[in-house]
């Protein structure tokens, strides 16, 4: 029988292990995977790459992750929003690094990998700082760059309903990284609102096909 | 000396939401270009973008409207239009990127005669880079839209013949809306469309690194006894 359910959090997150890349859902407060992220604050790892939007804000999260100095690195497109003293402070004291990148770069790096497509030419970021060391092409009289692929060994996401294939739905603006994130996590673990029973949740409705979801646990409603 | 009172920040988003035709489509970035939203004209139809997979963003969310799993660009609670759709993030991408955006209205650091824009790192050391959806929206839309102030807080210029702070997209600013003009960008060219009343041509010469051309039927930007701006 096919089933992804994991009965608690520790369960879980059990195979990420210190040093792991770890992809991070959530852009501003939707979508945030909190519980599982304080699930490895409580087991302690280190050393962690973080790949996300943000480098997290407040004391949560990804912050609350940095506070404690778990965190080695962090790829994202905005790593600071407002309220995001832990990253600054740290990046600032040199206790951490960070790989910035244009935010459909982010995505469309995430997607690659995730299709299991090679690099890609974009026009974005042509003729900038963030061109530097990368091939950059004309084309048609357009230029582009090329990105990379961009994977990690595992991605924490939160979704609003799952079933124990995987598959999952989203509320409204929590959608946004969760369904390319799932795919280019090699192990993608998924916080939801509510487990329902196969067979629940409408196949023409369902965001992420459960084949991108290796677990699955319910937190319920969180804030 | 002439006498002037610069456009305060919601006068500017005035002037922006003015810009567009009816059934343009429009991604406001954050900062100041979210308060065009609330001057858009009632008897025009523009869909509003955010880069977060909305399209059809309405008003800001008040009292038990708030969601927090519905928010802009800005993370701030809001409504949806009836016809609103959301999508996840490289399809909310792929509107920048493959021209589908009428327009992005974004801040700026510094605008170049050529239409570089820089709005994404100034210089200063331990500066921190911040990229977001900036420069997928810089060149993604078909018409970019930048709203600042005309000078620095030191007062140095902040439209020049080349932007001195890293650049978001090359040749791409169409427009800028500052607090004294209005100001198309066009063939490697400044060009005054519109000029605050009680500033002189020559003085908003003096306030810009880069020369000015008038446009031919170049307005005035009046403010009315109630307030009420016209141009």
């Amino acid at each position: 029988m096919l089933n992804k359910i994991k009965a608690s959090l520790e369960d879980a997150i059990a195979p990420i292990q210190d040093g792991a890349s770890i992809i991070v859902s959530g852009f501003g407060e939707a979508g945030v995977p909190y519980e599982l992220m304080n699930a490895i604050i409580d087991k302690d790892l280190k050393e962690l790459v973080i790949i996300a939007n943000n480098a997290g804000t407040f004391d949560r999260g990804i912050a609350a992750m940095i506070r404690q100095g778990r965190v080695r690195k962090v790829i994202c497109s905005h790593p600071r929003p407002p309220n995001s003293e832990a990253f600054a402070e740290a990046y600032k004291a040199g206790k951490i690094e960070l790989e910035c990148m244009p935010q459909g770069t982010l995505a469309e790096r995430l997607r690659a990998a995730g299709a299991g497509l090679g690099p890609f030419f974009t026009p974005t970021g042509y003729g900038t700082l963030i061109a530097e060391g990368k091939e950059q092409r004309v084309i048609d009289g357009k230029g582009y760059i090329l990105e990379q692929p961009l994977s990690g060994d595992f991605a924490l996401i939160k979704a609003d309903k799952g079933d124990r294939w995987g598959n999952l739905t989203y509320r409204f603006a929590q959608r946004q990284f969760g369904p390319v994130m799932s795919m280019a996590g090699k192990h993608t673990i998924v916080q939801v609102r509510e487990i329902v029973e196969l067979g629940t949740l409408d196949p023409q409705y369902i965001m992420t096909p459960g084949i991108f979801v290796d677990a699955v646990v319910q937190t319920g409603a969180s804030k | 000396m002439s006498n002037y009172q610069s456009l305060n920040r919601l006068e500017i988003a005035y002037l922006v939401a003015q810009h567009f035709e009816d059934g343009a489509v429009v991604n406001l970035g954050i900062g100041m270009p979210t308060q065009v939203s609330n001057y858009l004209p009632k008897d025009k139809e523009i869909l509003l973008h955010s880069e977060n997979g909305i399209l059809g963003m309405g008003r800001n969310a008040e009292g038990d409207e708030v969601d927090w799993d519905l928010i802009n660009a800005s993370r701030t609670p809001i409504t949806l239009v009836p016809g609103a759709s959301i999508c996840e993030h490289t399809t909310a991408f792929a509107m920048m990127r493959g021209g589908h955006l009428d327009y992005s209205v974004l801040g700026g650091f510094q605008v170049a005669a050529n239409g570089d824009l820089a709005n994404w790192m100034t210089i200063e050391p331990n500066a921190i880079a911040a990229i977001g959806g900036a420069m997928d929206l810089a060149i993604g839309a078909k018409s970019v839209i930048v709203t600042m102030d005309h000078v620095a807080k030191d007062g140095s210029p902040k439209l020049l013949e080349q932007c001195t702070y890293p650049l978001t997209g090359i040749g791409v600013v169409k427009h800028v809306y500052t607090d004294l003009a209005i100001v198309a960008v066009k063939a490697g060219e400044f060009i005054v469309r519109a000029l605050l009343d009680g500033l002189s041509f020559d003085e908003l010469q003096s306030k810009t690194g880069a020369p000015l051309r008038r446009a031919e039927n170049m307005s005035v930007i009046k403010r009315g006894a109630d307030g009420q701006l016209s141009f």
